[in-house]
């Protein structure tokens, strides 16, 4: 009872209350002094008066792919960093150089997508 | 008194000051972009327009509640939900101060202390952009949907110098509990230079707690990297399509991602709640003194008012300040209140820096926000954090 991952459970049910209590309340307000009049220009999607032409579900640009992988990789990296950050003071000098050198290769990573051009917005 | 009582308190007492906060959050906003912009700001409903926040709740709470035919039911409902309670999770591992007695009872000034806790923290507010793009795929909408594409790329762009900016920061505390975080930045060089992250040595993270800030920034999508909203182009980025309380969640979300986001960077970088220079040469005092400044400023021009309505206002504003700098002064309050006051300046400046920066840059291009995020702020970060390993590793 006293671990606190109990308490964050509970805190989280206290968290998810807290966002559901308002919008509860306007569905309520909107359920009994609002009555829905929906019509077909209001319901309609929003571009700025101009009527909508074909879906939104299309494809779009790859270039947010490709962040999203380099992301993944260096998020994978920072996993690795903030343990080791943590134990720093506990590390032999093989350790320590060992993470560097994986720095140091990640950093590579780095440069090597930006030669590419991967991080060049087009 | 058992912990789960104390800790039900506790919980209602933050919960209650997070909720004032963030309804004050955006009425200093525009109180502060107006006279920036030398306007007046919210000025009409109720003195100074204080009653602002609980207007625009009722406005919002009573506006029809829209459901637009061509969206995904669920997920476009599911949203703002996401956004709102993922945002107020994180506050329950923040740390606003230390080991405090109340009525013969011992407690810490936080919710609830995990060992891993900035790691949760950071693991809540990475899950947060499922609501952005939840949102924006919902609605179904073109402008929805390019602004919650970019806000996802923006956000996991800044993550990265988010995260190994903490990281070099942690090189020094050693710790993923925010409270020995805080902790271990107490004390002072010389008997007056703080120990708070920016100024330790070996390696002062002033360049990390920029990092920080300028990720921070982005993190929580605000100017001048509200590249996701941008009106001008987008009209209202991924919640165009919401009305009524659900457009009021992101807006809540927002803030309060703020609110946890200055937390952070109190306690990582300024110390928390360790005051500037140590009680010894008086620190203790500079809340009443403070308070007693604001409460003469605030008596002074109610004396001379400006404006007829002054004359009854502003002395009433002196009395509160009044009464608030000698509660500093009673011993026994004064030592659970002083870190407090510490801990509510450091996040309250850089809440204002927040306001601030909004009412002075300009909006950054998109290519040019992620050529910053990838080619300069990573680096930068990355650099910092091996000179940061290196001189750690050389001199402890």
């Amino acid at each position: 009872m006293d671990s606190p991952y109990f308490f964050i459970v509970l805190l989280m049910l206290a968290a998810v209350a807290f966002a559901l209590t308002p919008l509860a309340l306007a569905w309520l307000w909107a359920k009994f002094f609002s009555p829905r009049k929906p019509g077909p220009d209001k319901n309609a999607t929003y571009e700025c008066g101009l009527e909508s032409k074909g879906d939104a579900w299309i494809r779009f640009k790859s270039e947010y792919y490709l962040y999203a992988i380099v992301f993944l990789i260096f998020d994978v990296e920072t996993i690795f960093l903030l343990p080791f950050a943590v134990a720093f003071g506990g590390l032999s000098a093989g350790a320590f150089i060992a993470m560097m050198i994986f720095l140091l290769l990640l950093v590579e990573g780095l440069v090597w997508a930006w030669k590419k051009g991967v991080l060049t917005w087009k | 008194m058992d912990f789960f009582t104390l800790t039900l308190i506790k919980a209602g007492i933050v919960a209650a000051i997070l909720l004032t906060t963030l309804a004050y959050l955006q009425w200093a906003e525009r109180k502060l972009l107006a006279h920036i912009q030398l306007r007046l700001g919210p000025s009409r409903v109720g003195p100074h327009g204080l009653l602002q926040p609980l207007a625009d709740v009722i406005k919002l709470l009573t506006k029809e509640d829209l459901l637009p035919a061509h969206v995904n039911k669920t997920l476009y409902m599911i949203a703002p939900f996401l956004a709102i309670a993922l945002a107020l999770i994180p506050i329950s591992v923040v740390p606003f101060g230390p080991e405090i007695e109340v009525f013969g009872v011992n407690t810490h000034l936080q919710l609830t202390d995990l060992n891993i806790g900035l790691l949760f923290i950071l693991a809540i507010s990475s899950v947060g952009v499922y609501s952005v793009v939840l949102a924006g795929w919902a609605s179904n909408n073109k402008y929805a949907l390019l602004g919650s594409l970019r806000s996802a790329a923006q956000m996991i762009s800044y993550e990265l110098p988010l995260a190994v900016a903490l990281a070099s920061a942690l090189l020094m505390a050693n710790t993923l509990s925010l409270r020995e975080i805080a902790d271990s930045q107490a004390g002072y060089y010389l008997g007056f230079i703080p120990r708070w992250s920016v100024f330790q040595l070996p390696m002062p993270q002033i360049i990390s707690f920029a990092v920080f800030l300028i990720a921070g920034f982005a993190e929580t999508n605000r100017i001048p990297f509200d590249l996701p909203e941008a009106e001008t182009e987008l009209v209202a980025g991924f919640h165009t399509e919401y009305s009524s309380m659900k457009f009021a969640s992101f807006f809540m979300a927002e803030y309060a991602n703020i609110i946890t986001m200055t937390c952070i960077a109190t306690l990582l970088f300024l110390g928390g709640w360790h005051p500037l220079w140590p009680a010894a040469y008086g620190s203790s005092f500079v809340p009443s003194i403070v308070f007693f400044s604001g409460s003469a400023i605030a008596l002074y021009h109610g004396l001379h008012p400006a404006r007829p309505k002054d004359r009854y206002s502003l002395p009433a504003v002196a009395i509160a300040f009044l009464v608030a700098g000698l509660l500093f002064l009673v011993p026994a309050l004064g030592g659970i209140l002083t870190p407090l006051f510490w801990f509510a300046a450091k996040s309250g400046f850089l809440l204002f820096l927040f306001i601030w920066v909004r009412g002075t840059l300009p909006r950054f291009r998109y290519d040019q926000l992620m050529r910053f995020a990838w080619t300069y702020l990573f680096p930068v970060a990355m650099a910092n954090l091996l000179v940061t390993g290196v001189l750690v590793a050389v001199f402890a």
